[in-house]
């Protein structure tokens, strides 16, 4: 694997979590429990898509075969998509959302942080601009796993059972592969595998403070990274890539 | 316009000598286009009316997010949809500014929206129909923003000052929506041929429904003139209506679509269009909730509330923890 092919591959597994995960939290607008979440579900339903554009379009330059980050995102099947797993599973209930957001968003402000000194400048700027994003999204999603946690006994037990659902969907994001073996060795990204400790410190003390209990289970569900998803994937791509799709070459 | 027949809480216009001595001070400073503040003394009149009014207002921001809310997942580039989700967020902010202006009146936000969830407050009609294809995200933006920008543009004057202020925050966004609706209708009337049918498709049925917002003729409204004394309501509903006429037939013309209403001609008389009235019928109908999607939008606002009642619960009784832990210390 040459140093560009695994650089696309870890550029589309970055834009393809945020283009899946922003698509799912879009699905709430305008039925979220209150006004103001309608409004902040929104706004990081934007900050992801603007991530994408950046991730997918480096991706297609990185390719070099003239694909722009639109056709990445409409234009591949569901045995294209790089995502974690995690990111595709089904909103649930707002408390499950905001579980799998705070998982996510615990995870891409490590990443982010470490591709902030990534040798590759390109990569380097965009982390540079999506981490003020992502901080800002951990302090929110983190704060609301606190206080659902932390709150009545029911938004105690709906969390807690979110956790449990959820659990086995992180172990991916810490699975490293040939793509993490070149990216390290060069210094453009680093390995999966050495961002799970931070991880577990950091989910671990949010946790705490929410009163909830991480699963005793190891147990890690897989397949995302390399394109064998859960069942949920091809009809979010069903529906994001319709008229594309339907209307070939039209302009939109 | 987002607040239709919205029935002024008296009956008809009250002649200086029927008004009380601060009623007459009152309309005076109005006629002085005065603002009034909410500490300022009114007419229990006054602040039932905008009330509703607001409260109408403020509904139809938020049940007025579902119809573009349906496209958001199937917009079909990601600059579309970032524009499309930025689009409904403002709607919400609109939402929020209102019912904060309408609480300034005495009544929560929650007393509005459980209002609203009973069925006994109304929101805009226009919101009853459903958007059935991508170039209704065009349609919506242009069309029924665009009505609701002829309605909020005069009422930045409105004679409340947190209503007006709340319009002048709305309407710098207002513009900007129908301009991105306008840019998807030109996208799409000078796209492929069935880019150009959906683009009229939208048209044909938006048109009609879009002239519904300012609400009945004229002749037939019985709640104004008391709205206008207070300057609460600042046009009728005719001047509106022909204004946006005036506007749009041009713009459909631009676009090289055709207006579903084929005796529109030009009257040199009146400087305007005349045109054909919607079906009032319809109207009524959809007031009444027979609209295509009443059911469906109020149904979904419901579930929104119903379903998030755990997380408001649950937010509120951390907080109280919170705040004792913190006493405790
Ligand atoms: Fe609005
Ligand atoms: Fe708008």
């Amino acid at each position: 694997m040459t140093r560009d092919e695994a650089l696309f591959e870890f550029l589309l597994r970055l834009g393809d979590n945020t283009v899946v995960l922003s698509h799912r939290v879009s699905e709430w607008i305008g039925h979220s429990p209150v006004l103001e979440e309608d409004i902040a579900l929104a706004n990081t339903a934007l900050d992801l898509i603007g991530q994408t554009r950046f991730w997918l379009g480096l991706a297609g330059e990185v390719e070099g075969k003239g694909r722009t980050a639109d056709n990445l995102a409409y234009l591949r099947d569901a045995w294209d998509y790089r995502n974690l797993l995690l990111v595709e599973r089904p909103n649930g209930d707002f408390g499950k959302t905001m579980m799998r957001q705070f998982l996510f968003d615990a995870w891409q402000s490590l990443m982010l942080g470490k591709l902030l000194t990534s040798s590759d400048p390109r990569v380097a700027e965009i982390a540079a601009k999506a981490s003020k994003e992502v901080a800002y999204h951990l302090e929110r999603s983190a704060d609301t796993i606190v206080g659902l946690g932390d709150g009545t006994e029911d938004s105690h037990n709906r969390m807690q059972a979110a956790l449990d659902d959820l659990w086995d969907y992180t172990g991916e994001m810490f699975i490293s592969d040939e793509v993490d073996e070149v990216l390290s060795t060069a210094g453009i990204a680093p390995n999966a595998a050495s961002l799970k400790e931070e991880w577990e410190e950091l989910v671990g003390r949010i946790l705490k403070d929410a009163t909830l209990t991480i699963p005793d289970s190891s147990y890690a569900h897989k397949g995302g990274k390399s394109g064998v998803h859960t069942e949920h994937l091809g009809f979010i791509l069903a529906d994001m890539q319709f008229l594309q799709r339907a209307y070939p070459g039209a302009s939109w | 316009m987002y607040a239709q027949m919205v029935k002024t809480a008296s009956n008809g216009v009250k002649s200086h000598d029927e008004m009380s001595d601060k009623e007459r001070a009152f309309q005076g400073r109005i006629d002085a286009d005065e603002k009034i503040e909410p500490k300022d003394w009114m007419p229990d009149d006054y602040r039932r009316t905008l009330i509703r009014q607001i409260g109408q207002h403020a509904h139809s921001e938020i049940v007025g997010q579902l119809p573009e809310g349906n496209w958001i997942t199937r917009a079909p580039t990601l600059e579309r949809k970032a524009i499309l989700i930025a689009k409904v967020q403002d709607e919400a902010g609109h939402g929020l500014y209102l019912y904060c202006a309408a609480e300034t009146l005495g009544v929560s936000r929650d007393e509005l929206i459980e209002e609203l969830l009973a069925g006994r407050m109304k929101y805009s009609s226009i919101f009853n129909y459903p958007t059935l294809n991508w170039s209704d995200m065009g349609a919506v933006g242009w069309l029924v923003d665009g009505a609701a920008i002829m309605n909020q543009v005069p009422l930045q004057r409105t004679s409340y000052g947190p209503y007006s202020r709340a319009m002048v925050r709305v309407c710098r966004e207002e513009s900007f929506h129908q301009r991105q609706g306008f840019a998807i209708m030109m996208k799409m009337a000078t796209g492929v041929a069935a880019q150009k049918a959906m683009a009229q498709d939208s048209l044909n049925r938006f048109w009609y429904p879009s002239l519904m917002m300012f609400g009945p003729p004229d002749a037939d409204s019985v709640h104004s003139e008391q709205s206008m004394a207070w300057k609460i309501k600042i046009n009728t509903n005719d001047e509106l209506r022909q204004k946006f006429v005036d506007q749009t037939i041009p713009q459909i013309e631009y676009l090289g679509l055709e207006c579903p209403d084929k005796t529109i001609t030009w009257n040199d008389e009146k400087g305007g269009y005349d045109y054909a009235q919607p079906d009032w019928n319809e109207f009524f109908d959809v007031i009444k909730g027979n609209g295509p999607c009443n059911k469906e939008r109020l149904a979904a606002r419901v579930k929104a509330w119903e379903d998030g009642e755990w997380v408001r619960d649950g937010l509120l009784a951390h907080a109280k923890k919170k705040a004792a832990r913190v006493a405790a210390e």
